[in-house]
């Protein structure tokens, strides 16, 4: 896989990780990921959205390698991140960095927030401690913290607080990539948009790229540019945001986007019967996953696996008989469940 | 004169109160709300902001240490639960009022088979024998479409997925034919899709069975999809009160309208995302005055002051606590 030195882009390709389960029937493979391919270009926010076990988090931490994936390639900005080693590979930690989920679990309790931001720094930079302490400052200051804060301790903020120093972490290193899991998940709806503004900010102030892991529609829609949905360890339609979830063309994106509450009572709508759950991926069904619980499927998608294509409009999807016409939100209306 | 329906449950000016550092502080400041027959009151509110303990202290689920009522009636079918003996309150309990939680999986016994947890809820409150009961189980968990139910009566809660969990969780609240439901955050920890299966299975629930719901969340599309009525709390009150669709065309408070504004929408463009600054004050540093004031834009001098009134906005039924707020609405 060639890309062009220095472009700046993010760029996966077939990236595949099988978890192997030990049970009491034996060992079982589970196809967490399964042939990924996406492309984050410089200063842009792609969404990965799905629901639980889609593997949305085990792309985020595979193509850091915090997991080694089984194959595929990631290239960042010419470098080949899965052949990276010793130097290169810090110096490209250094530039990818991950924000995650749960700000109370992902901050050491017994350091004060100073330590927390300063070790990447003294692993990464050989800098004075002045400098270091400097950029720590600054990085408080940049995601609305005061200089204070730093000789405390994780308990004494707020999970609003304690997000904006996991941001901060990974700011300190200026990086270009952020890989957000499910960053504002965990915060009430008026934080979360204050965390929202911060990152805002930052992707403009700093020309960040970000990949936004998500589940929240929403939020996505509001923050990426681009949005990649995932269901069974494989993307089933990728495009443009906004048209992806005003038009979805994969039947699974429908179900996702109408299962959506819309916060208008207007809206409302009698919810939608639903073919059961996601299967489970260590044993997914034959052809497309989604197959046993989809209203359009016929002959083929239960034989043979789609392929993701384009479909022109800048958009791709993985289905045989994907939707046609215009579907307006909570323009779904089935009848109570059966 | 006309006569109203009785009100399902009635809250009259409860208050419970937490101890910290030795003193008590109010999480819940005199609440009233009247929960109507085969009504779905939402009520909605940031963390905190004691939508939760409300409905513990209806069923009076609360610590033991560090936690009590002070004050207030809870009136339901002509007693006032609050004065209730702890005898009598486990009567009602899971039989005329039940509840349901966010996480299926702490409220089951991991040891016992989900048949048996259902059919021990029966036979406590119902008697009769256990073959009745289990046969009562296994109609329930058929009703709440869990699949092949007959099999699944005789697993343990790990074997079934988080929709399914909570499927039991309702079956369970079920199986003695509540007149009140107290729903916490039921779908909170659920996928969207499950999520939508569970609220519809509700709602249909609350019709055969004539129940009334009060349904906790934080999630305003939800609320939106699911409430009769909205109760907005705010510091531990009640700060708006209003029919679903008033609420939505018209927030009249301005921490419900800043809420609405600061919700990310999934079905439209949303270019002014506007969060609230500040955060919700804690437990023991409430402002005197108004306690939304401090983030408030339209605050004056009355504000920090005064604690305001939860009075008619004009429109009827639409309670509003905020004297200040811009006419015909906050938008």
């Amino acid at each position: 896989m060639t890309t062009s030195q220095g472009s700046g882009d993010f760029v996966v390709s077939h990236l595949s990780k099988t978890f192997v389960r030990h049970g009491g029937s034996g060992a079982r493979n589970v196809r967490a990921v399964d042939d990924v391919s996406f492309r984050v270009p410089k200063g842009t926010s792609l969404g990965l959205v799905g629901e639980s076990g889609c593997g949305k988090s085990t792309v985020a931490r595979a193509i850091l390698r915090l997991i080694e994936p089984d194959s595929g390639s990631i290239v960042f900005d010419g470098v080949d991140v899965r052949a990276a080693k010793g130097t290169a590979l810090r110096v490209l930690r250094r530039r990818m960095q991950i924000v995650f989920q749960d700000p109370y679990s992902s901050l050491n309790p017994r350091r004060t927030i100073r330590q927390t931001l300063e070790e990447p720094l003294r692993v990464h930079l050989r800098q004075s401690s002045k400098e270091i302490r400097e950029k720590a400052e600054a990085a408080m200051v940049e995601v609305g913290l005061p200089r204070e804060a730093l000789e405390r301790y994780p308990h004494e903020f707020s999970g609003g607080q304690r997000q904006r120093i996991g941001i901060a972490r990974a700011l300190v290193l200026d990086p270009e990539l952020v890989v957000a899991d499910e960053a504002v998940s965990a915060l009430d709806v008026s934080v979360q948009a204050q965390i929202l503004r911060l990152l805002e900010g930052l992707r403009e102030r700093r020309g960040l790229s970000f990949l936004f892991v998500s589940h929240d529609l929403g939020v996505v829609r509001h923050f990426c540019d681009r949005i990649c949905v995932m269901y069974l360890g494989r993307i089933v339609e990728e495009g443009p945001t906004a048209d992806v979830l005003d038009r979805p063309l994969h039947p699974y994106t429908r179900l996702l986007r109408d299962s959506y509450p819309v916060p208008d009572p207007r809206a409302r709508r009698p919810l939608i019967q639903i073919a059961g759950e996601v299967p489970s991926a260590a044993n997914p069904p034959p052809g497309c996953g989604f197959h046993p619980r989809c209203a359009r499927a016929e002959g083929p998608c239960s034989v043979e696996r789609p392929q993701l294509a384009a479909s022109g409009d800048d958009r791709s999807r993985a289905c045989y008989f994907p939707e046609t016409s215009d579907i307006a939100w909570g323009s779904l209306r089935i009848g109570a469940m059966t | 004169m006309t006569s109203f329906p009785r009100p399902a449950l009635d809250l009259r000016n409860l208050r419970t109160e937490f101890r910290i550092g030795g003193r008590w502080y109010p999480a819940v400041r005199n609440v009233s709300v009247s929960l109507m027959p085969n009504e779905t009151l939402a009520v909605v509110g940031e963390s905190g902001s004691g939508k939760s303990v409300t409905a513990l202290s209806i069923l009076r689920l609360l610590p033991h240490a560090g936690a009590r009522i002070q004050g207030g009636e809870v009136l339901f079918e002509g007693q006032d639960l609050v004065t209730l003996s702890e005898r009598d309150m486990s009567t009602i309990r899971g039989n005329s009022i039940a509840m349901i939680f966010q996480e299926p999986m702490t409220s089951l016994n991991p040891t016992m088979t989900v048949g048996d947890q259902i059919a021990e809820a029966i036979l406590i409150h119902r008697g009769g024998s256990r073959m009745e009961a289990k046969a009562k189980a296994l109609r329930l968990l058929d009703e709440v479409k869990i699949p092949s139910p007959k099999s699944r009566l005789d697993e343990y809660p790990h074997q079934f997925s988080g929709g399914m969990r909570q499927r039991v969780m309702i079956a369970m609240a079920l199986a003695c034919h509540p007149r009140v439901l107290l729903a916490d955050e039921p779908t909170t920890a659920l996928d969207v899709t499950i999520q939508a299966q569970v609220l519809s299975q509700l709602e249909e629930l609350k019709q055969a069975y004539g129940m009334s719901m009060l349904f906790i969340t934080h999630n305003l599309g939800v609320v939106a999809q699911i409430a009769d009525r909205v109760a907005v709390m705010y510091a531990g009150e009640i700060v708006e009160l209003a029919t679903v669709d008033a609420l939505f065309a018209k927030p009249m408070h301005p921490y419900t309208a800043a809420l609405l504004r600061a919700m990310p929408r999934a079905d439209r463009a949303n270019e002014s995302l506007e969060p609230i600054p500040g955060s919700v004050p804690a437990l023991s540093a409430v402002p005197t005055g108004c306690a939304y004031a401090p983030r408030c834009p339209f605050k004056d001098r009355s504000c920090t002051e005064l604690h305001p009134e939860l009075v008619s906005s004009g429109d009827p039924g639409h309670l509003v606590r905020c004297p200040v707020r811009p006419v015909g609405g906050v938008h």
